[in-house]
């Protein structure tokens, strides 16, 4: 039993020395000032950032949302499909995921410049331009672009599991399309979707590299704040913590809730 | 007889990836039956049940229920319910919605569904069980939720795909009484997919026997047993010794090289026939007074009974007794006209 407790070691000392270290400092430089001093000073101020706040979490939700809608059904037909199939599909799901971050969000903003590539396209046919890049549209889309395997993957892990004979035996006592997805579906997806739903929405929330590069000056994410702040010209750490740690917050809150959630649906049911 | 007929196929030929598997079958199914369909894996009889349920289209043909024509109709519009292979219950639901889950899409008021589902519980003997987790159920218990969730709704027609396969012999036997008392209580008509041999003999009014994707031969129980169509039938229900013979004419048969006395006529002279008698249908006799003598090969015994393989000139017999003969011996055996089963050959064999 010792011995095998003690394996576990590596992984505690990488833990303390890496999540719970940086969470005490930075709790530490959000309730301090720039001589030391205990202030509460960083907090109240993040009120005039009201504005990125709220938008950063709007567009969290839309990517997330869009993402689970595009994954469900696509998801569903994955697992439906013979085993070989599978295995193929789900590699090129993950295609993407192989190369680097940065220069597939460097290929979207070529194609969505206005003088990118589909701007050129639709222009052989006397359409447009059309102000694609710099948009918040742009910045959400670059989110499910990013993000959407980490949806199909928990809801296709989810699915595979769930027996066809099931879906046939909704289909038997009377259930229509609608009712075998409302009835029978959702409710055994139930694990993957929230799974998925934290895995999109975590990283869409905090993204500064996609804003960025998609939304221009003018779609500044809290992600992008943060970055300012220790990067920036505003240099400014304790600020920056004081955002990092409400953010924190405001994700720890989502999460609660959809796994609440999550629960009381199990609890209806 | 044809007014009471509940469900028709007509020529159903069923196709997956280029392979056919059903031949053009048609059947009648009369209403209030006990009908199974018995055969080898591969038969089809699954196959056909999930036609009538509407899972499979046919690539041709029609399927007629109360006399109208479903064959295009979505399965939840269909008036038959099934209770599956693997029960397949909904791991989300507890007992009672399980059950419920049909009436629940009818939306049905909840006084009125509480006492359906509370009453098919008690008919399948789970009065109490209705909190309790799916997960949680023996594999017999499971089935019965799955059986109370298909007749909740009390559809004209109850399909069961090998319902009792996952069970053990003794809960089978239990499963197969209770299944015969619970359609005669509700007075429906099951349609039983097994092809278990004594299952279908115990439970049915009906016996539709498969082979190939093609129906060998329907009847009732008795009529199957006693009376089979062509061998695989005889092979397939029960034991057989099915051997070659020559029906000198009406009433004498040759096999074996003796000349015996059946009940069997209306074959041409001489014709080239398969002979079939029931391993129990033999009788032990001292050599001397034996139609046949052989000398027994080895002896097994059988709990009720004892299987003896004799070998007797150039064939092998089985014989059922409850009496032993010790192996080596020399024996003669005797079949009664009554016993001998005289059929036209068939070009399988």
């Amino acid at each position: 039993m010792f011995k095998k407790r003690s394996l576990a070691a590596p992984y505690l000392v990488w833990m303390v020395a890496f999540i719970a270290v940086p969470l005490v400092i930075v709790v530490y430089f959000a309730f301090t000032d720039k001589t030391g001093a205990f202030t509460l000073e960083n907090i109240m101020s993040l009120g005039m950032y009201t504005t990125v706040f709220v938008r950063s979490i709007l567009l969290a939700i839309v990517a997330t949302v869009v993402c689970l809608v595009l994954a469900f059904p696509l998801s569903y037909m994955l697992s439906r499909m013979h085993t070989s199939t599978q295995s193929m599909m789900t590699m090129l799901v993950m295609l993407p995921m192989w190369m680097n971050f940065l220069l597939r969000t460097y290929a979207w903003m070529s194609l969505l410049e206005n003088n990118g590539l589909i701007n050129r396209f639709l222009g052989v046919f006397g359409i447009g331009p059309f102000q694609m890049i710099n948009t918040s549209g742009a910045v959400v889309l670059g989110m499910v672009y990013n993000y959407l395997p980490y949806m199909i993957l928990p809801l296709y892990t989810i699915m595979v599991k769930i027996d066809s004979s099931v879906i046939e035996a909704a289909q038997d006592l009377g259930a229509n399309m609608f009712s075998v997805l409302f009835r029978v579906l959702i409710p055994l997806s139930m694990d993957g979707i929230t799974t998925g739903i934290t895995m999109v929405f975590v990283p869409s929330i905090s993204t500064f590299i996609i804003s960025r590069m998609l939304g221009g000056g003018s779609n500044l994410l809290i992600g992008d704040l943060i970055e300012l702040q220790f990067l920036g010209n505003s240099y400014n750490y304790n600020l920056g913590s004081a955002m990092s740690l409400v953010l924190m917050v405001i994700v720890l809150m989502c999460m609660s809730f959809t796994t609440a959630d999550t629960e009381e649906m199990e609890a209806m049911v | 007889m044809d007014n009471n007929l509940i469900v028709s196929l007509k020529n159903i030929v069923v196709d997956f990836d280029g392979q056919t598997v059903l031949t053009g079958l048609s059947l009648d199914i009369h209403d209030k039956e006990f009908v199974t369909f018995l055969g080898p894996s591969g038969c089809g009889k699954t196959t056909t049940l999930r036609v009538i349920g509407g899972f499979i289209e046919p690539k041709s043909g029609n399927v007629f229920f109360d006399g109208k024509d479903i064959t295009r109709l979505p399965p939840y519009k269909r008036h038959v319910n099934t209770v599956f292979q693997k029960y397949a219950l909904f791991p989300h639901l507890n007992v009672f919605e399980n059950v419920a889950f049909g009436l629940r899409l009818q939306k049905m008021d909840e006084k009125e569904l509480r006492k359906r589902v509370l009453e098919m519980l008690e008919l399948v003997g789970l009065k109490g069980f209705e909190r309790r987790n799916t997960l949680t159920l023996s594999g017999g218990q499971q089935q019965r939720v799955a059986i109370a969730r298909a007749l909740v709704n009390h559809p004209r027609v109850l399909l069961l795909d090998e319902p009792l396969g996952a069970l053990d012999l003794k809960l089978r036997k239990e499963m197969q009484i209770e299944l015969k008392r619970i359609q005669q209580s509700l007075d429906i008509t099951f349609i039983y997919v097994t092809h278990d041999q004594e299952e279908a003999l115990t439970m049915s009014d009906t016996v539709v026997v498969m082979n190939k994707g093609a129906i060998q031969q329907i009847g009732s129980p008795q009529d199957i047993y006693n009376e089979p169509e062509n061998a695989f039938v005889a092979d397939f229900i029960g034991e057989s010794n099915i051997i070659d013979g020559i029906m000198q004419r009406d009433f004498y048969v040759e096999f074996a090289g003796q000349e015996f006395v059946c009940v069997d006529k209306g074959f041409e002279r001489n014709e080239i026939v398969e002979v079939i008698v029931r391993p129990e249908d033999i009788q032990i006799v001292p050599p001397i007074q034996g139609q046949i003598t052989g000398i027994v090969e080895n002896v097994i015994f059988k709990g009720v009974h004892f299987e003896m393989h004799v070998k007797a000139a150039n064939t092998e017999w089985i014989i059922q007794s409850t009496q032993a003969a010790p192996v080596g011996e020399m024996i003669g055996m005797r079949i009664g006209p009554d016993e001998i089963h005289i059929m036209h050959r068939t070009e399988e064999s």
